[in-house]
């Protein structure tokens, strides 16, 4: 049951083959069993699931009934749920039960899906292991020596092990992609402004995006049929029509201009992941599409304006983490410098203070020309280089990260080296640009991820390009050997 | 030497809207602690702010009636620093790009000149809550209703020099903002409040002196206190060769001086960038076309339209034109009446009467209308002006109408020349030493004469006829 697509599942719940409080229940079994494994889940929501579920079966027998209905789902624990603690994996917010849901979370809820827990991630989103969470490091199912990807990581290794049939993340720098990378799943980032951010706990709000974690670019598509649209709760999402997702999925890709940056096929790439790369390109080049070597010279200054503009503005926004509405406090205050001072050096973790020290520092009158007008100029240089790469081409195809899954530990204490393994994903946000990674095959037994993407909005485009490579390999069918039992 | 003072204000203003500047949330003044004050006002995880269009519309009407530019594109800006009261740790204003840019206010000072100060920026932001530090045992209250209320920040540019000034622009201001309907003026409830900045330097010096910065003043009385205050407190400090403290002050009412609001200043860096939460606002010329139909005459409009069709000097004509409900009762009267004698009137008999009773112009137990008739007796010679005062007492004690008076008291004028004559008769005849006096060539006893007729007619006489008749008899 737990290696069916959304639509087959769907198809089992509609035909009453399986009922959701059953299919809710060999989830939760699996998570019992397996979770302790991976620490994939912060919160785990058995008794409101159950609820939730029982609520879906009548609405299947009164056949209300759309596509989601009564699908388990998992939350990154950064969108607010009402009534559950969204702790966003900090300290800070571990007494942070929401009083309201987050857009999307909403509009999951009134298909009908069930919700079976909330998922861990680095905190606050800053992270790209899952190591900087305050509820302890997320397991890759491939190899528990290994990291799944951060911050969306407790999604990834959800989906990986088969322990949630999809989950919801979000990416701020590569959040999404690059854990789908190192997990083995399939993960895209819509366009920004695509999903409301409004419920989502804010780390870098100009790039934040919500976006979907699955085994297929086909339930990703099915899931964003529900998940994306204006919100007039929040102001940057946009008033774009939202198409369906699925009608394009089987498209032929024939005659498609996909572009290879020379930027991102260097001497600095492994060889080995080179290939695997290539590889998925010939795949793409045998179902007709047209592959061109294209330039994005600004790629380059995306990593140095990413860690300016996203500090910058996770420093404001973890402002209101002050100790005194909400979240954590620290224990007798002597007056209120101290109960600033205390409640947030107790309640955040390293990566989160160094973060709000380098954004505090960029925004500083004295440095704010040197760093974030200069950060801001090298991004509009960046969504330039992008729009003219899309006069020509459709989609542009680069590894996802780097490397594949790097040990626990190994890059804690080299930020630089933790943080290059976004250098491909980074400046899509910076771009606001929509992008999928999605799985192309092993390195030493661990999961490798091509990135594709899209032009503004083209997530269609990018889903159809996913599928067509899902139907034609099997690279994300596979389950990790430890969660491949009931 | 002498010295000069520089002021620049810079004024909040409460903007009238429902709903709070970026939250769906009631903005009425006076609700429970706490009660009006929503997620989003609160600055919960997650929540993000939408825009108040009616706030920008308010915007742009002032933009308009002060002769400013309105930016077609604005940008909201976070100015970031820590206080319980500052829900979100950052207070959602605009910096580098204003809404309302370049503006300007015509003042009218006491002896009639005008003056025009610069208003160099407005801009739209949203308050912070209140600390409370009374009635919690040594610990503060925070009351979140006022976090969130939409504000319009007017930044004056440094063109004011003294505190009669300062009043006057903050009058004109104030009255403003009401007749655009954008504020309800009350500043008890903190509606409409001042920072005053100020610096005092010698007259030749061409740099401005170190200023300081009043916070939080909401009564004109305190402004025009603070101002005296503050410039003789830094002309004294430079005049002993000493320096002034760039600091920020708060005006201690009963003690009558300023004080620093802070033990130690320290700098802030406010860190200012754009709200990545919020587009930049866009407003379209058919915006500003269609919000400049909705702005009602303006102060300085219908002060060059007093001075122009009633031949009012500049001061009385500025007086009515700020305010609303004293101008109106002004064209009801200079309708039908000679404008001139109106406002005399107005300003005279019956703001003596009103400031003594303590009741404004629309409370007046006279009526436009009812000192209409009584003026239009006057005119038509049916009273004299005297009499009409005496009238005036019976009408305000609410003794009947103008004529009902006239007629039940007998007060109408005596015109008939035969009538006026023999008093006049009676009158030389009563004192004969006088009048001997007055033909020896003591002129003086010219105005004996006219009172003694008047009094001899109980006032009714025409004082004009009065005049020309004793000058005949006389001569």
């Amino acid at each position: 049951m737990h290696t069916k697509t959304l639509l087959a599942l769907s198809d089992a719940l509609q035909h009453k083959k399986i009922s959701s409080v059953e299919l809710t229940q060999h989830f939760l079994d699996r998570i019992k069993k397996f979770d302790p494994l991976l620490n994939a889940f912060i919160t785990i929501t058995e008794r409101t699931a159950l609820e939730e579920a029982r609520k879906a079966d009548e609405r299947i027998s009164k056949n209300k009934t759309s596509p989601l209905t009564g699908i388990p789902i998992a939350h990154k624990d950064i969108f607010c749920t009402a009534g559950i603690k969204t702790s966003c994996g900090s300290k800070m917010l571990d007494n942070f039960v929401s009083p309201y849901d987050a857009t999307c979370v909403q509009k999951l809820k009134n298909t009908g899906m069930v919700l079976l827990g909330k998922t861990n991630m680095d905190e606050f989103a800053m992270g790209s292991s899952n190591e900087n969470s305050y509820y302890g490091p997320v397991k890759n199912p491939w190899d528990l020596d290994k990291v799944p990807g951060g911050s969306s990581g407790g999604s990834c290794a959800a989906v990986a092990a088969r322990i949630a049939p999809i989950a919801t993340g979000t990416d701020t720098g590569g959040s999404i992609r690059q854990p789908a990378a190192l997990s083995g799943v399939t993960g895209l980032k819509p366009t920004y402004g695509r999903v409301s951010r409004f419920g989502m706990i804010a780390f870098a709000s100009s790039l934040d995006q919500a976006g979907v974690i699955a085994k297929t670019a086909e339930d990703v598509a099915v899931l964003l049929n529900d998940f994306a649209g204006f919100d007039p709760n929040d102001s940057t999402s946009a008033d774009n029509p939202v198409p369906d997702f699925t009608a394009s999925l089987n498209k032929s890709i024939s005659g498609l201009h996909i572009g290879l940056p020379k930027e991102c096929f260097n001497e600095q790439l492994d060889a080995q992941m080179a290939d695997k790369i290539y590889a998925a390109a010939k795949e793409f080049e045998k179902q007709g599409a047209i592959l061109h070597d294209i330039d994005l010279p600004m790629m380059r200054a995306g990593m140095p304006a990413y860690y300016v503009v996203a500090p910058a503005e996770a420093a404001s926004n973890l402002a209101r983490y002050d100790g005194v509405r909400f979240g954590h406090r620290c224990d007798n205050p002597k007056n209120l410098e101290d109960l600033y001072a205390r409640s947030r050096s107790e309640g955040f973790g390293d990566e989160v203070k160094h973060r709000i020290f380098t954004g505090t520092y960029v925004l500083s009158s004295t440095h704010y020309n040197a760093y974030y007008i200069k950060a801001q100029q090298i991004r509009t240089l960046i969504r330039r280089d992008y729009e003219a790469a899309f006069k020509n081409i459709d989609v542009i195809l680069t590894p996802t990260s780097p490397t594949t899954a790097f040990s626990i530990g190994s890059r804690m204490k080299d930020r630089i080296q933790m943080y290059l393994s976004d250098i491909f994903t980074v400046t899509v946000n910076l771009a606001g640009l929509p992008g999928i990674s999605i799985p192309a095959g092993f390195l030493n037994d661990l999961p490798v991820g091509v990135q594709l993407i899209g032009n503004y909005f083209e997530e269609s485009t990018l889903l159809n390009v996913a599928h067509r490579y899902q139907q034609a390999t099997d690279w994300h069918l596979k389950i990790p050997e430890k969660f491949r039992g009931e | 030497m002498n010295w000069k003072a520089t002021i620049g204000l810079e004024v909040h203003v409460q903007l009238k809207t429902k709903s709070k500047m970026f939250s769906g949330s009631a903005a009425s003044f006076g609700a429970e602690p706490n009660s009006q004050a929503s997620i989003i006002d609160l600055g919960f995880p997650g929540t993000l702010p939408v825009l108040n269009k009616t706030a920008v519309d308010m915007a742009i009407k002032f933009g308009l009636a002060v002769d400013a530019t309105v930016a077609h594109e604005s940008i909201f800006a976070r100015k970031n620093y820590f206080y319980p009261d500052l829900p979100k740790g950052y207070q959602i204003s605009q910096h580098s790009h204003p809404i309302v840019q370049n503006g300007y206010l015509d003042i009218v000072l006491n002896d009639g000149t005008s003056k025009k100060i610069g208003i160099t920026r407005a801009h739209l932001e949203e308050d912070s809550g209140k600390s409370l530090h009374e009635d919690f045992h040594g610990k503060t209250g925070i009351d979140l209703n006022r976090a969130g209320m939409p504000l319009l920040e007017i930044v004056s540019e440094p063109d004011i020099a003294s505190a009669e000034e300062a009043v006057a622009y903050l009058k004109t201001l104030h009255t403003l903002v009401q007749q655009l309907d954008i504020c309800t003026g009350n500043m008890q409830e903190g509606a409409f409040r001042c920072d005053v900045n100020i610096s005092v330097r010698p007259k030749h010096q061409k740099e401005f002196g170190t200023r300081t910065e009043t916070k939080n003043l909401n009564s004109f009385r305190f402004i025009e206190r603070t101002i005296n205050y503050e410039i003789e407190r830094q002309t004294n400090i430079l005049k002993n060769g000493g320096t002034v403290i760039q600091q920020t002050l708060l005006f201690d009412v009963a003690k009558n001086e300023t004080r620093p609001l802070r033990a130690k200043e320290e700098a802030t860096d406010y860190r200012y960038f754009p709200e990545p939460d919020l587009l930049p606002l866009k407003i379209t010329h058919e915006m500003i076309q269609k919000i400049s139909t909705q702005i009602p005459e303006l102060p300085k409009e219908k002060r060059e339209r007093f001075a122009k069709d009633y031949k009012l000097n500049n001061y009385i004509a500025n007086l009515l034109a700020n305010n609303q409900d004293m101008s109106s009762y002004f064209e009801t009267v200079a309708k039908k009446i000679d404008p001139t004698l109106a406002a005399n009137w107005i300003f005279g008999e019956l703001s003596a009467a009103l400031n003594k009773a303590e009741l404004s112009i629309r409370q007046s137990p006279v009526s436009a209308t009812e000192l209409t008739r009584l003026l239009a007796r006057i005119e038509d010679g049916t009273i004299s002006g005297k009499i009409a005062k005496t009238i005036f007492e019976r009408l305000w004690s609410g003794d009947g109408t103008t004529d009902e008076i006239i007629e039940k008291q007998g007060l109408k004028q005596v015109t008939d020349g035969n009538a006026i004559e023999k008093i006049i008769d009676q009158v030389l005849q009563d004192n004969p030493d006088e009048l001997a006096a007055y033909r020896a060539g003591k002129d003086r006893l010219f105005g004996f004469f006219v009172g003694q007729v008047m009094q001899l007619s109980k006032g009714k006489a025409n004082p004009q006829q009065v005049n020309d008749l004793l000058k005949k008899k006389l001569s």
